[in-house]
């Protein structure tokens, strides 16, 4: 999370600094003592740097050895076809061309943009309710136990989170019998079984687990925005909405970013629900990259391939993201 | 703005160089081993049919679940001290899916569950059991039940060297609940496939569930391949399995199986939910009663004994007409010794153990419910007299005299269950599509797969 929020502000602010002051031509006045003053501290501050660097050392050498240089090999992977153990035949953009070519593939990256409306829309709109509706009862007893209840499915695990919910829908689970309890037994189905309904059901066990982190922070954001604010707009006459426009939902664009940024990568690299509930059936109606990418690479053994879906989930994944991030920097300013 | 632009250049100019650089060491350092086959360690040791006396330990890597290899493990402890063993377990999933790491890896262990062999065998990672073969003189045991073990160096299964034994070879048949089926005024269980159909149907009219089935994780296809085999000319179906070069599994006796299945599927044999059910699902329903059939093998005997006493009877699909030969899945428990192995004579001394000794043999029986294998001229293990176990060890020796065996098609290669066999048949069986369809989609699975190769 921490990384994909520092990456982007660290690479846009740094360099344009400094050719600010590299160039220095004249419009840019003030810089210039700043620079003969560094020039005078040259010597402790490459010091201090190098120390930083050293402290640093541990840190940048997991990340190296644990982000970046598999994030390398998969790259490598993807341009070979390889089964993991024996010789590797070197391949150019076969693979990838067979991503963007096989049916089945392509139906597994719509599957996870379908997923993206369950757990990103769904949770982040029932958070915003729940998180104002909190807000507006008397801090006490009732108030925590309903944020204690609403944030319980998140420490579920999502694979016990699948298993558990693939009961509840099955023919004789609890969902077709809810369903009969109001006479609408007529609509009871096997719901992970049926073509129409076995991927909005996946989504739907994304949205119970999500939409307790949403409300949560979503609150937490709420308490940080400034009570005069809401004083204010009170003042002038502002109703439930308009308050809630004007102060609650431009206070919490921070959290919502963050939100969006954390649920829409669950959504399109959603693994576990899925394996456990349906395993992408029936047929491939609920087939999401992940499991592909799984089934590819340690099923049939076909490492290249599995490593071109992986890359390419991964920019498919930073596509989504980074306008999210912009969109949050964009309203600080 | 010059400044922008010069900086713009010399960006440009990095990201080509990085780009470059990537691309050469990309092309110059391919992953994996570039060599041929390393020379397995077992062709480097000398073949000794005597049991070492030094103290040693074997490893063994198996499936959760899995019971026969830790009492066989213990009774050859028993009999000889000096060879302990350690068993690591891991599920059936994860056991598959990490079996040729773990055999590539420096300590492999000696003896691993494998349910296909794959790359493994062209990669050199298994020992090649030949020279057991004739020093045990296994070539009294039935050939075609190691058949599907041997692997050629053109990776295609059936011919070639051997490089897995089965801790116990399996055979799969029709349970059939005979409570229900008095209720319905069936008599005797199904001599041809038209009676069979017969049955079902009468089964369906008095809303009874004519077959418990389920799909989720593809145990479907023991009726999908059931229908199969009574069509399907044998040794073109096993050539497909064993991925001969040319072979298809677009067969005119392949269709006819499948649009098969498709009907019953439209006559409403199978159950709406089929595709939520699971394995064990599916097998509690049929122990609770919940339909006339199920396809299944030995390995439930002992369940559905438990569960439904003297109501259940276990039989071979029948053939489409009387008097034909019975044709069944069946398959090896099999077992592979890893070619890195420094106790390839040793593991390969345990494994004749598990066929040859009376004990072991009879482990195998309680334990898996399979048929122990072995020399057919050894006596039988002692069962319980008319229990579905005796009837599943008979009928694996009618396969055996019929010669009917072929493997399961879940086998032909590592990914065409989980990619194409088992999504296409939830297709099929809720009536999405056709049999032909069904043939055609899962061969061009295949020949995708088999011609990555």
């Amino acid at each position: 999370m921490s990384r994909h929020e520092t990456l982007p502000t660290r690479r846009g602010g740094a360099p344009r600094r400094v050719g600010r002051t590299a160039g220095g031509s004249g419009v840019t006045g003030p810089p210039r003592p700043r620079i003969a003053r560094r020039a005078g501290a040259k010597a402790p501050a490459r010091r201090a740097a190098a120390r930083g660097w050293f402290l640093l050392l541990p840190a940048l050498g997991m990340y190296i050895g644990f982000v970046v240089w598999p994030l390398f090999m998969g790259v490598q992977y993807s341009f070979y076809d390889w089964n993991g153990v024996g010789p590797a035949t070197w391949v150019g953009l076969d693979n990838y061309v067979k991503v963007f070519s096989d049916p089945y593939l392509l139906g597994s990256i719509r599957n996870a943009f379908v997923l993206i409306a369950f757990f990103t829309v769904i949770p982040i709109t029932a958070g915003l309710m729940l998180a104002t509706l909190i807000r507006s009862l008397r801090p006490g007893p009732f108030s925590r136990a309903s944020q204690t209840i609403l944030f319980l499915p998140q420490i579920i695990p999502l694979a016990a989170a699948g298993i558990a919910w693939s009961w509840m829908y099955a023919q004789t689970g609890a969902v077709n019998e809810i369903l009969g309890w109001f006479g609408l037994g007529w609509f009871a189905r096997p719901w992970l079984a049926d073509y129409g309904t076995a991927l909005p059901a996946v989504g739907l066990i994304g949205s119970w687990v999500l939409t307790g982190l949403c409300t949560v922070l979503l609150l937490t954001g709420i308490g940080k925005i400034d009570g005069s604010l809401y004083e204010a707009v009170r003042l002038d006459g502002a109703g439930w909405w308009r308050e809630f426009f004007t102060i609650t939902l431009p206070g919490l664009r921070q959290e919502i970013a963050v939100l969006m940024t954390l649920s829409v990568i669950a959504a399109l690299s959603s693994f576990d629900i899925i394996y456990t509930s349906t395993q992408g059936g029936p047929g491939r109606a609920t087939l999401v990259p992940a499991l592909s990418i799984y089934r590819i690479g340690f099923t049939q053994s076909d490492v290249g391939l599995a490593s071109a879906f992986g890359i390419v989930l991964m920019i498919m994944v930073l596509l989504c993201v980074l306008p999210i991030q912009r969109l949050s920097k964009a309203g600080d300013r | 703005m010059a400044s922008t632009t010069g900086r713009r250049r010399r960006q440009r100019a990095a990201v080509a160089s990085i780009a470059a650089t990537t691309g050469i060491v990309l092309a110059a350092c391919a992953p994996g081993g570039n060599s041929a086959a390393p020379e397995p360690a077992g062709d480097a040791t000398e073949v000794s049919t005597e049991l070492t006396s030094e103290e040693i330990t074997l490893t063994i890597a198996d499936e959760t679940g899995f019971p026969a290899t830790d009492e066989l493990a213990e009774e050859f402890t028993r009999q000889h001290p000096n060879v302990t063993f350690r068993i690591n377990r891991d599920t059936f999933q994860n056991l598959t899916a990490n079996a040729p790491r773990l055999l590539a890896s420096d300590t492999p262990p000696d003896l691993i569950r494998l349910p296909t062999m794959g790359d493994t065998v062209r990669d050199g990672l298994l020992a090649n059991l030949d020279p057991y073969h004739e020093a045990y003189g296994w070539d009294a045991w039935s050939d075609s039940q190691l058949a599907p073990l041997r692997m050629s160096e053109e990776n295609v299964r059936g011919s070639g060297s051997l490089y897995q034994l089965g801790l116990g070879y399996s055979v799969t048949g029709i349970y059939m609940n005979l409570g229900i089926a008095e209720e319905l005024g069936i008599e005797a269980p199904p001599s041809t496939l038209a009676e069979l159909e017969e049955q079902m149907a009468l089964a369906a009219e008095n809303d009874v569930l004519p077959i418990v089935a389920g799909d989720k994780d593809g145990v479907v296809n023991f009726v999908v391949q059931a229908a199969m085999n009574q069509f399907a000319d044998q040794d073109e179906f096993m050539a497909w399995m064993f991925n001969e070069p040319g072979a298809t599994y677009n067969t005119p006796g392949n269709v006819e199986g499948a649009e098969l299945i498709r009907a019953w599927a439209d006559a409403g044999y199978f159950s709406d939910d089929i595709n939520s059910v699971d394995y064990f699902e599916f097998v509690s329903r049929f122990s609770e009663g919940g339909g006339l059939f199920t396809f299944n093998g030995n390995w439930e005997a002992a369940t559905y004994q438990e569960a439904l006493g003297e109501d259940v009877t276990f039989f071979l699909v029948p053939p489409v007409n009387e008097g034909d030969g019975h044709v069944a899945m069946g398959a090896a428990n099999s077992f592979s010794v890893a070619a890195k192995s420094p106790h390839v004579n040793e593991v390969a001394y345990f494994l004749n153990w598990i066929h040859t000794d009376p004990t072991a043999r009879q482990i195998v029986v309680d334990v898996t419910g399979a048929s122990p294998g072995g020399d057919p001229a050894l006596p039988m293990p002692e069962v319980e007299p008319g229990s579905l176990i005796e009837s599943a060890l008979e009928m694996a020796a009618r396969i055996g005299e019929e010669d009917g065996q072929v493997d399961f098609m879940a086998n032909t290669t590592a990914g065409i269950y989980a990619g194409s066999i088992i999504p296409e048949s939830q297709l099929l069986v809720t009536g999405r599509i056709t049999g032909q369809e069904f043939v055609e989609r899962v061969q061009e699975f295949y020949e995708g797969e088999v011609g990555t190769r």
